[in-house]
């Protein structure tokens, strides 16, 4: 645990006669890409916001390379599900409002400069002087992403990102903040309920029970050798394994599991799966 | 049932009926005119006037009539010949100058006013009674306490102005604040982006539609309101100059009055409209 950037340390949202969940314990390691899934209800969103600093855990903390969080930061850039761009501005402001946060001191021509440039590397540098309500839904979304990497965050927090999009775009995204992400090594953190997305940019997937009193059930290690991408991702060995395994779980376990957890639960060492590991055959016994 | 219309069908039926409009009036106006012949005392009638010794009434102008007392009126609108005779553009400039000032005055403290409402619940629980409560009073109820602390009508007029333009404004902008999306003001946060910044390039951009909007419900009031206002002070302005020509029956002076009035209540509509629409964002 040592080396984890994040870790989560026994956070709990409660509600006056409602837990929404407690006693959470999580790590995001440095360069990790970790999915939060699960289902509607169990919090996810309220984990995300509480790792970006907009809400304060009802109990538990939240340490960030050695320090407890005690609200948002730069270091920790969040893309919201809306992609939350302010319709006043354009794409070039929206991205140079950012910009201006993490540089105070730069001048106006550096950082249009910047925005720009910011806005080249998702692919919109045509549409820099458009305004959001000009832009299509995973454009304004692309934008999003601009303005999250163009402050050069330390960590990267999605709260469903891709969900309000169609299929086609959506992919298309994915791709790109899986490029995105790999060429910086970037840390994140993302909530979704996407199997395949999940599968595509993950390291380690977190699942969720239902609420209330959610828990992370089961870390699923993604053992899909990178680079991966989404025309030959489910080619690849042991990609149905992985998939029926969070499928399953979403549908069925998520369920079965939810409420008290057994007696010899550790919300500390959650269990470890590796579905996409080819079986590895016991080691031959030694000749008598 | 919903046929395309073009402008020019508008125009051209707004144009028939004022036509017909102005035809009517001016048919009956003639025809209803003073009746005249009945024989006068030459020296009574010299005494009262001609109209009032016959004992009628002055009859109502016709439009005819009127257009040539607007050319009058509008070919020398800024003479100045004594305090009770300026020309019609002046008694405009006077009202103008009071709107102006009494509306400028009022957005400058409901606009931070409200941002700190809009901001702060505790605020907005606390000053809502008094709101509340003064927002339904005629601005005129606040002319004789004016007078009494100002002393000064012109600045008492202004007084009013202020008063009845203020509560658009504060309550839009206290609005426009307190519905500022969270999801922006989440951006601002994640961003570290301080107060000051915040307020200024999220929360005032994402208010300013409908702080306009107040502003332009404001500047309607003030030139509703100014011209009450001016009948009760006297000396200067539209208002003072409707009443003024009240006394001296001119008919004619008063429609061309309201129809100057409507005119310029339109252009600051207008006016305000065109900056709504500079501040408006779609989403």
């Amino acid at each position: 645990m040592s080396n984890a950037y994040v870790s989560v340390e026994a956070i709990a949202r409660r509600y006056p006669g409602a837990t929404i969940f407690e006693n959470l314990w999580f790590d995001i390691r440095r360069g990790e890409f970790v999915c939060l899934v699960g289902h509607s209800g169990c919090g996810k969103t309220t984990v995300l916001n509480i790792l970006a600093g907009l809400e304060a855990p009802s109990d538990g903390a939240v340490i960030v390379d050695g320090q407890e969080i005690t609200g948002p930061s730069l270091d920790r850039a969040v893309i919201f599900q809306g992609h939350a761009l302010m319709p006043w501005m354009t794409a070039e402001q929206n991205v140079a409002f950012a910009l201006s946060c993490r540089h105070p001191s730069w001048p106006k021509a550096k950082l249009r400069e910047a925005a720009r440039a910011a806005l080249e590397k998702v692919g919109l540098g045509h549409a820099a002087d458009k305004k959001p309500a000009q832009l299509s839904g995973g454009m304004k979304q692309r934008v999003g992403i601009a303005r999250a990497l163009a402050i050069a965050p330390k960590m990267l927090l999605m709260d469903e990102p891709f969900s309000a999009l169609d299929a086609l775009t959506r992919g298309a995204l994915q791709e790109e903040v899986s490029r995105l992400v790999t060429e910086a090594d970037q840390t994140a953190f993302m909530i979704t309920h996407d199997v395949d997305e999940a599968i595509l940019l993950a390291d380690r997937i977190l699942l969720m029970t239902n609420g209330p009193q959610a828990r992370v059930a089961e870390v699923v290690v993604n053992t899909l050798p990178r680079p991966r991408d989404r025309a030959s991702l489910h080619h690849m060995p042991g990609y149905h394994e992985l998939r029926d395994h969070i499928l399953d779980f979403l549908i069925t376990r998520s369920r079965t599991l939810a409420g008290t957890p057994p007696a010899d639960w550790n919300p500390r060492d959650v269990p470890e799966v590796r579905p996409a590991q080819p079986h590895v055959p016991p080691p031959p016994r030694a000749a008598a | 049932m919903s046929r395309h219309v073009t402008n020019a069908q508008a125009a051209l039926l707004s144009l028939a009926i004022l036509a017909a409009f102005l035809g009517i009036w001016e048919f009956s106006a003639r025809s209803g005119g003073p009746a005249g012949g009945a024989a006068l005392d030459p020296e009574y009638a010299a005494l009262l006037g001609a109209a009032a010794a016959q004992g009628g009434q002055t009859p109502f102008p016709m439009p005819s009539e009127i257009a040539v007392r607007l050319w009058e009126l509008v070919r020398d609108p800024f003479y100045i010949r004594g305090p009770n005779d300026q020309g019609i553009g002046i008694q405009l400039a006077y009202s103008l100058a009071r709107v102006g000032a009494g509306f400028l005055i009022a957005a400058a403290v409901a606009i931070p006013l409200g941002f700190l409402i809009g901001m702060s619940p505790l605020l907005s629980a606390a000053l809502n009674p008094f709101i509340q409560v003064l927002r339904p009073v005629s601005p005129l109820a606040w002319m004789p306490l004016a007078l009494y602390t100002i002393k000064d009508s012109s600045v008492s007029s202004i007084f009013v102005i202020f008063i009845c333009s203020v509560w658009p404004m504060l309550l839009n902008t206290a609005f426009g604040v307190s519905s500022t999306r969270k999801e922006w003001l989440n951006v601002a946060r994640t961003l570290e982006a301080g107060k000051l910044k915040t307020a200024w390039k999220v929360i005032l951009p994402a208010a300013a539609p409908t702080i306009l909007t107040g502003m332009r419900i404001s500047i309607g009031i003030a030139w509703l309101v100014i011209v009450a206002a001016e009948m009760l002070v006297g000396g200067t302005g539209i208002g003072y100059w409707v009443w003024n020509q009240w006394n001296n029956l001119s008919l004619a002076d008063i429609v061309i009055a309201i129809l100057l009035i409507g005119i310029v209540g339109l252009l600051l509509d207008r006016l305000l409209g065109v900056a709504a629409r500079a501040v408006a964002w779609a989403e």
